[in-house]
């Protein structure tokens, strides 16, 4: 009778790991198959399939952002699809999800690094979670091209195959810095972080800068994200009276802060980085946000004419707004395609090795983008990056453009 | 440096009133639910939290009727307080049956893993239902009292300045000392009170004077939820944005009020919350400025922790409550 | 026919003969494929069927070292997921290792602890600050960053760090009970986490929220362990080290009066067992089999920052040690497992599946609901259901079954008197 019951287990937990192992291979049969090709269309006999991974926060606080980076990219691989076709290949995005997580940006990093059809990543959002991750690639040498990681020790490791679009936290914070002290005449500056790498990376260069130009900062405090209250920073601002509040972090925390500062009568400038270029700071803060400033390294996708072809294709095919993040999306994926272009035409059309599409990326020069040109450097920056001023006038988004800083 | 934390010491006053009212009434639920069944529970937390979306959809959706704009602002917030309560309390009351209940008499560690369980699921579940209706888990609710006063505190003597004032804030506060008044009367005063505190003090004897102990209990979490998620309103009206996880942290705080003031001691609680939201508020506008900048804002969490854990270890009764043998 | 059909499984030969066949079946399949995750699984879940079997425990420990040793390095080895496969790996050993651990504390001397991954922290910064420059910023001699060798000995100075900050939690903790240690921890767990993200200020010790990056890289005979199968490896000799360890102490006078001290303090404490000592070596050992694994963690990830030492961790293995069973071995050891994969694999594929589904239009899910963001709730629910249908879990702890006559009989003579101390009969102790 024990005997049974023992049986009766063992063959309960076999077939239950059974059934879940069976779930997950269903997945990893499907996804290898080509059957579920983005495009809908089966490819034809004897193409053959090259990946293209996203690592973007999908959820947690930034899914909004993660999210638009993944469609920008999406749509950008859709496009280049039949060309790649004509070429022999099958295009697919593989997005992953690395909620803002160290541990499962590497941990994903290591199943992108196993599949072989992958040749390049799109991503990450969270520079905290992008240096971990592409040690990774380098192992593997997977190209990664970033569309918004600003943390100056991307790009400084000397990894062969890491890449970025946007300008670095070392060129936002002084733009950022300048622009407020030069053109908003700020002498003393409150600066508030969240305490996260990037809030950290941004606040620190903006004090550099604001020092180096004859400003005062007048207090330095951190915050607890995921927080609600934050009347205490804003009781230390009431105490100093600065001409202007720099925020190192997010939008949602920054919304807050900016609505429980302007209750309090506080109607100084506020200044953020990228973090706060979303819609949702004008959800959060409502009238608030008027007189608040961003700097960013997106730029307004409306500016250019194949800017504004790209907000309308994006809106008739995920029938939303794109945000400031999903144009990089998608010249990140146009300069990967770039690169893995010239590497096939290299190797005479045929498949090239990870090496050669990653050194193909790095050779990638003056890349007309939807909104940005692309030419990398030694390191991977971009030298084309520029960083763009906005002022938020009207509780709308996207602010309205005051600046443009190049390099 | 005196004089600056003089300055501000007002508006200090006045924002920590406001956080201590909110962790003042989410207390009085832990500490009901303790004092009769020396559980934590630790997903009330999420019920206050439930509470605050709840309050927020029925905000937008009132207000997203025409006719609804004719409502005074004050009418409102009471339809839609009461109907939260009552959801939130039916939650408690939910949670008491399905989690707690048949593990009464499970060694006392069980059911504090089945809590923890459950503020999971609750906060997932909200978070889902806000993801699917808003896009995006932060929901920002409609603007409510947000007439701004000024306190003349100037005027009382020259080295204050002046503190702001929203109206939400005498709203937040006002609600709350009703609340708190009305359990005070409810447990003292009225024949349920009477067998809640019957209840408290020993389960079985209790039964024997034919008191409906299930029931009892029961009761007990209605309110103590009932009071949670009217919370959870208030804390949405003061501060506009929410997010399913603002429940944990503020739960763990509350629970830290509740303990300050004497764990099962609903006076205590009021105490405790009120002590805990102002030492808060302090400790955020202030710790940089009297450590010289080596600890800043960022420490005030260590700060409500190693609370706990002084009283915890020196006066583990807490300042109102009366210090208990160990049954053996 | 039911009897007939478990006689047939109870025969040991034909157990063995199925068990090698499902396993050169599973490890076929796995070598051979080009990417499968059931055979993996499978491969793996053998050595839970090898739990069951009635053999010899020296043997099913043979078996299973040669397993995990040779077999499932070897047959995941064939297709081009190896290193995936053993990322996995070695993150479960982890796991397993950190959850072995906190069984110490919760299942075996009762005591829960909301905020173990602190102590995960302490291993890991340990060996992050001093294998980096960071340790230059406030240490006044030495050359840093140390090389890979140190590795190997801060395995041992991450342990004892971690003890140290066991003891450190447990003496003021030891003054409250039950509920209120939960809490009391789990702030412990918060104020360690805050310190270690703002301890960048006024001396630059652990970096702050900007992580600790390029942690030098354990070297051993001149070679720099880098890949994740090589991590395997290190992984699982500390984990075997680990399951020794606890078995060891399960067993043992300490491990006796830890699970004296859960069932009733009070009445340990009349049988002579001295509380302080036994609670505080229970922290103190369960902290330090989980910071000898955060030195591993931090030489695999090569980066460390405080998001990975959050509540949500500490609650995690929490999970693990409920869902394997409080004080079970075997328990955790599944527990961890389980969580660990489904955590890691199951839910990142059935994502992915679900996106290219939607992405092909065959099925639209609202993204709210993708399998990845599920984390919480499915933890949750397994608490619940645990917790109220299963409260001992999926492999529940046993006790050791004492023949008391026999024990009587066997006593020594002058162990016969009464008034001795350790006489206390051990079939008494675990009521």
């Amino acid at each position: 009778m024990k005997l049974n019951k023992t049986f009766g287990v063992l063959l309960s937990g076999v077939l239950s790991i059974g059934i879940l192992a069976a779930c997950s291979s269903d997945s990893g049969s499907s996804s290898s198959s080509s059957s579920t090709t983005p495009t809908n269309t089966e490819p034809a006999e004897g193409t053959k399939v090259i990946k293209i991974a996203t690592q973007s926060p999908l959820s947690g606080g930034s899914a909004i952002i993660g999210e638009a980076i993944k469609l920008g990219a999406q749509l950008k691989l859709e496009e280049e699809q039949a060309k790649f076709e004509e070429l022999g290949y099958t295009l697919q995005l593989e997005p992953y999800d690395d909620q803002g997580d160290p541990k499962k940006g590497v941990s994903n990093a290591n199943l992108i690094g196993a599949d072989e059809q992958i040749y390049g990543v799109i991503g990450h959002y969270n520079s905290g979670v992008a240096i971990p991750s592409s040690e990774v690639y380098e192992k593997y040498s997977i190209a990664m091209v970033s569309p918004a990681n600003t943390a100056v020790e991307i790009t400084e490791r000397g990894l062969k195959t890491v890449n970025r679009i946007v300008g670095r936290d070392d060129f936002q914070g002084p733009a950022g810095a300048n622009y407020a002290i030069n053109e908003l005449g700020a002498k003393k500056i409150f600066v508030i972080q969240d305490k996260t790498a990037y809030g950290t990376g941004l606040a620190d260069a903006f004090i550099a800068a604001a020092e180096e130009a004859g400003a005062e900062i007048v207090g330095y405090e951190g915050i607890t994200i995921g927080e609600k209250d934050f009347n205490g920073v804003v009781n230390q601002i009431l105490n100093k009276k600065p001409d202007l509040v720099f925020f190192g972090g997010l939008y949602s925390e920054g919304g807050i802060i900016i609505k429980q500062a302007r209750d309090k009568g506080i109607d100084v400038p506020f200044m953020g980085g990228d973090g706060m270029d979303s819609s949702g700071l004008v959800d959060i803060a409502g009238e608030a946000v008027k007189n608040t400033y961003i700097t960013s390294v997106a730029g307004d996708s409306t500016a250019t004419e194949s800017g504004k072809k790209f907000v309308e294709d994006y809106k008739a095919k995920f029938n939303k707004d794109p945000e400031g993040f999903s144009v990089y999306g998608y010249d990140s994926m146009g300069v990967f395609l770039t690169g893995l272009e010239s590497a096939i035409k290299a190797n005479n059309g045929e498949l090239p090795s990870k090496d050669k599409v990653a050194e193909a990326v790095r050779a990638v020069k003056d890349y007309k983008g939807a909104l940005t040109d692309v030419s990398f450097d030694e390191k991977g920056d971009n030298v084309n990056a520029k960083i763009f001023l906005y002022k938020f006038e009207e509780a709308s988004y996207p602010p309205v453009q005051v600046g443009e800083v190049g390099q | 440096m005196l004089q600056e934390v003089l300055q501000s010491l007002p508006q200090v006053l006045v924002d920590g009133l406001t956080l201590g009212a909110v962790y003042a009434v989410v207390a009085l639920g832990y500490t009901m639910v303790y004092g009769i069944l020396q559980l934590i529970n630790f997903a009330h937390g999420e019920v206050f939290m439930s509470g605050a979306f709840i309050g927020t959809a029925f905000f937008i959706l009132i207000m997203g009727m025409g006719w609804a704009a004719e409502i005074p602002q004050f009418i409102l917030l009471i339809i839609v307080l009461v109907l939260t309560a009552s959801i939130t309390g039916l939650v408690g009351v939910g949670l008491e049956r399905v989690a707690y209940r048949p593990l009464r008499n499970a060694p006392r560690l069980i059911p504090l893993i089945t809590a923890i369980g459950i503020s999971f699921i609750l906060q997932d579940v909200v978070r889902f239902i806000a993801e699917l209706f808003n896009g995006n888990y932060i929901v920002t609710g409609p603007s409510l009292f947000s007439e701004q006063i000024t306190l003349k505190a100037s005027s009382i003597s020259s080295i204050f300045f002046d503190a702001r004032i929203k109206t939400s804030f005498l709203i937040v506060l006002g609600v709350a000392i009703v609340l708190m008044v009305a359990l005070d009367y409810f447990v003292n005063k009225t024949k349920w009170g009477t067998a809640m505190r019957a209840v408290a003090l020993d389960r079985e004897t209790a039964s024997l004077m034919s008191i409906n102990v299930n029931k009892v209990i029961s009761i007990t979490f209605f309110i103590g939820s009932a009071l949670g998620g009217a919370t959870g309103v208030l804390f949405a009206v003061q501060y506009g944005t929410i997010d399913p996880y603002i429940g944990f942290i503020l739960g763990l705080k509350a629970f830290i009020a509740a303990v300050l003031g004497g764990i099962g001691n609903i006076r205590g609680a009021m105490l405790g919350g009120m002590l805990l939201g102002l030492m808060e508020m302090f400790a955020s506008a202030n710790l940089s400025l009297l450590t010289g900048g080596v600890f800043g804002a960022e420490y005030k969490d260590v700060f409500a922790f190693a609370i706990l854990i002084l009283v915890l270890i020196f006066k583990p009764e807490g300042l109102l409550g009366k210090p208990t043998a160990e049954k053996v | 026919m039911k009897a007939k059909l478990a006689s047939y499984f109870s025969n040991k030969w034909l157990q063995v003969i199925l068990f090698s066949l499902f396993i050169i079946v599973t490890s076929a399949a796995l070598y051979f494929s080009q990417k499968s995750v059931v055979s993996f699984l499978l491969l793996l879940s053998s050595l839970l069927i090898l739990h069951y079997m009635s053999l010899k425990n020296v043997t099913k420990w043979i078996t299973a070292l040669g397993l995990l040793f040779i077999l499932i390095p070897f047959a995941s080895s064939g297709g081009p997921a190896f290193q995936s496969y053993m990322e996995v790996a070695t993150m479960v050993g982890i796991y397993i290792s950190m959850a072995l651990g906190l069984n110490i504390v919760v299942g075996m001397a009762g005591l829960l602890d909301l905020g173990f991954v602190a102590f995960f922290a302490v291993g890991a910064y340990s060996y992050s600050i001093f294998a980096t420059k960071q340790a230059s910023n406030f240490m006044p001699f030495g050359n840093f960053p140390l090389g890979g060798e140190s590795f190997w000995g801060f395995l041992i100075i991450g342990g004892i760090m971690a003890a140290i900050a066991g003891v450190l939690i447990g003496v003021p903790v030891l003054r409250v009970k039950g509920d209120y240690l939960a809490i009391v921890t789990l702030g412990f767990g918060e104020i360690i986490r805050i310190i270690f993200n703002n301890a960048d200020r006024p001396i630059n010790i652990t970096n702050g929220a900007m992580g600790i990056a390029s942690v030098t890289p354990p070297e051993i005979f001149g070679i720099t362990l880098s890949f994740p199968n090589q991590f395997y490896f290190v992984t699982l000799f500390i984990l075997m080290f680990t399951i020794f360890a606890v078995l060891r102490l399960e067993h043992s006078k300490l491990g006796r009066s830890w699970k004296a001290v859960r069932e009733n303090e009070i009445a340990a404490q009349a049988m002579g067992i001295p509380l302080v000592k036994t609670k505080l070596l229970a922290f103190a050992l369960g902290a330090s089999f989980s910071g000898i694994m955060g030195v591993v963690f931090a030489a695999k990830q090569a980066f460390i920052d405080p998001t990975s030492f959050t509540l949500m961790e500490s609650f995690t293995i929490l999970v693990m040690v409920v869902l394997g069973g409080m004080g079970s071995v075997p328990g955790v050891i599944l527990g961890a497992a389980v969580i660990t994969i489904l955590n890691l694999q199951v839910l990142t594929e059935l994502t992915n599946w679900l996106n290219q589904l939607s992405l092909s239009g065959a099925l639209s899910i609202p993204d709210a609901l993708s399998p990845a963001k599920m984390q919480k709730f499915i933890f949750g629910a397994l608490l619940v259901v645990f917790a109220l249908y299963r409260p001992k879990g999926l492999i529940p702890a046993k006790n050791k079954i004492f023949d008391v006559k026999k024990l009587k009989d066997h006593r020594p003579d002058h162990l016969n008197n009464d008034t001795e101390k350790d006489s206390v009969p051990i079939d008494k102790v675990q009521v």
